[in-house]
């Protein structure tokens, strides 16, 4: 059994007033996440990520085709018990504190009573609010609301957990905490669904990923493989000028500047150059892949022309 | 079911606690009965009349206004401010929403309902240096302004399930408005004739019965309300609201969110 099977799901809005001109915002999206992945939704804005996930939860009805998550259908309610979400950009009753919220939807979870103070108590301790107290949530700034959100999506202990871009509008700090959080959930070995149009943030952390542009899905694959077929050159910077007449062959396009030196070296002489430069007793400053290489996959696929057909 | 259904209510109803506008009408509401035994100096009899129309009056009409002014933000603002979608993705079905939302709204206009009724009531005791037999009739035309609020609480709850919140509050003013005259529309489909007889009677019957939920004309002159009315009123408000009810859930059942 898949964790989420989509199945040629379609959706088209209805727009203009008179909600007669139909525009589609996804064409027939097929796609399985297994149990235990990480999987990230790559697309850039308007692609359809958010459409797809609010068909997931049943907060709107697909124009065409379906979807099942753990086996059985997105409005079965015995699969809302296992199923988390955050929603893109969340906001939460603003009259509440964080305590209030998490108990209110661990209710509406069906978290039983017992324990479930605790339980609050400890999650709040694990998203780094240990010490909100009762402060209600409009005093709360946009990260804490984002460590809220995930509280609020794991309060029930689900199995697959579904997030609408995650990171989005944080600071690299509050980014780097919420990437730190969703790590921990993969570690605890939860289904993660995720959306993103952060390349990096995708690279952290996922097994496979899908890109989706238009609508359309543009390609499926496994991190690491799409890393290796891409494969990146890489920046490497060292002090010891001398050193370069020893490994010219191996780079490209070197820069001195007084004694040190800057050069770019292919996938495959990375390892040798390396080796040398050790033998030399070169003073390595810092290796840096050149583009993310998720980057290159998702240029290469966004940039295709739309499929055949496939537009209604 | 009842558990997710009662946190839905007593979060509904928490937010109104929460929510300022609340007490200021509710002190507005005390002012207003207080002040009303000044306005006659005449004799007990009128400052009593005077002073139970104003009062029961007030407790009905301001009821009214927070039911129909909460009632359409109920399901639009969870909708705009995209709450809903943490609600919907856990095992809630849309009709326990609804029908948690009207429990909630309920709730607060029944709190709302007895702190005005004491406040009322001890104005009644001091006017009338206390309090006699008849008076249980006052708090029967409380209780009918109860089932009135569930009668408009339902009607908000249905505009407010297809439409915008403003529309939502001008279509639940007019059937406010138009259910408070709903005898006169019965007596004038009675003496018409038909095509506007078919459709007069329709009307009639459509439009919520706010007239005979109405008694403090009666009240205020100490005349007694009957058994009777009590059990049509009450049969009457539960099952019109229970079906205008499940209309807005038929509504909201099908209905994509942004
Ligand atoms: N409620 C809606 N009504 C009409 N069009 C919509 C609605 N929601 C999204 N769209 C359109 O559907 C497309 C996909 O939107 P969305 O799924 O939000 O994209 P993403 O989350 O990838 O940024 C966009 O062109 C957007 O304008
Ligand atoms: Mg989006």
């Amino acid at each position: 059994m898949h964790a989420i099977e989509i199945q040629d799901l379609s959706k088209d809005y209805a727009v203009g007033f008179w909600k007669k001109t139909l525009r589609p915002a996804l064409k027939g999206l097929s796609l399985t996440v297994e149990s235990g992945e990480t999987f990230g939704f790559l697309g850039p804005n308007g692609a359809g990520k958010t459409t797809t996930l609010k068909l997931l939860m049943g907060i709107i009805f697909p124009t065409a085709g379906s979807a099942t998550v753990l086996g059985k259908s997105v409005h079965d309610p015995e699969v809302k018990k296992r199923i988390g979400f955050l929603p893109e950009q969340p906001y939460f009753y603003d009259y509440l504190s964080a305590p209030e919220l998490l108990s209110y939807y661990a209710q509406l979870s069906g978290v039983p009573p017992a324990g479930r103070k605790e339980r609050i108590n400890s999650l709040l301790e694990r998203v780094g609010l240990g010490d909100v107290g009762n402060k209600q949530l409009r005093k709360f700034s946009k990260g804490m609301l984002q460590r809220v959100g995930i509280a609020q999506a794991i309060v029930h202990e689900p199995e697959v957990v579904f997030l609408d871009e995650p990171m989005s509008g944080l600071d690299p700090l509050g980014r780097h905490e919420i990437r730190e959080m969703i790590q921990g959930l993969k570690d605890a070995g939860k289904t993660i669904f995720f959306s993103t149009h952060i390349l990096s943030d995708a690279e952290a952390l996922c097994d496979r990923v899908a890109v989706i542009h238009k609508g359309e899905l543009r390609g499926v694959g496994v991190v690491n493989d799409l890393r290796a077929a891409t494969g990146g050159t890489s920046e490497v910077i060292w002090q010891n000028a001398q050193v370069l007449t020893a490994v010219s062959s191996l780079v490209m396009e070197p820069h001195v500047s007084a004694d040190t030196v800057r050069v770019t070296v292919s996938r495959e002489n990375l390892d040798p150059l390396l080796e040398k430069l050790r033998q030399q007793s070169a003073t390595l400053i810092s290796v840096t892949p050149l583009h993310g290489t998720l980057e290159d996959y998702f240029l290469s696929k966004t940039s295709e022309p739309e499929k055949e057909g496939a537009a209604v | 079911m009842t558990s997710r259904l009662s946190a839905i209510a007593l979060n509904t109803f928490r937010e109104a606690v929460r929510d300022r506008v609340l007490y200021n009408l509710i002190i507005f509401v005390f002012l207003l009965v207080a002040s009303a035994p000044l306005f006659s100096q005449i004799s007990i009899d009128v400052e009593r009349l005077i002073l139970v129309n104003v009062g029961l009056s007030a407790i009905s009409l301001f009821g009214v206004i927070i039911a129909i002014f909460i009632g359409i933000g109920l399901v639009s603002k969870e909708i705009e401010k995209r709450t809903l979608y943490t609600i919907l993705s856990r095992p809630v079905r849309r009709w326990e929403f609804i029908a948690g939302k009207y429990c909630g709204l309920m709730m607060t206009l029944l709190v709302n309902a007895a702190l005005m009724t004491v406040g009322f009531m001890i104005a009644v005791m001091i006017t009338s240096h206390g309090l006699k037999a008849q008076d249980m009739h006052l708090l029967v035309a409380v209780y009918f302004t109860v089932l009135e609020f569930m009668v408009v609480t339902a009607l908000t709850l249905l505009f407010s399930s297809f439409s915008s919140p403003i529309f939502s509050a001008i279509l639940s003013f007019s059937l406010f408005a138009i259910g408070t005259f709903s005898l006169d529309l019965r007596n004038f489909a009675a003496s018409a004739h038909g095509i506007t007889k078919m459709f007069a009677l329709a009307a009639a019957y459509l439009v919520p019965n706010l007239a005979s939920l109405n008694v403090i004309a009666q009240v205020a002159h100490d005349q007694p309300v009957g058994g009777a009315l009590v059990l049509y009123n009450t049969l009457y408000t539960v099952l019109y609201s229970a079906a205008v009810t499940a209309g807005a859930v038929l509504i909201f059942e099908r209905r994509n969110l942004k």
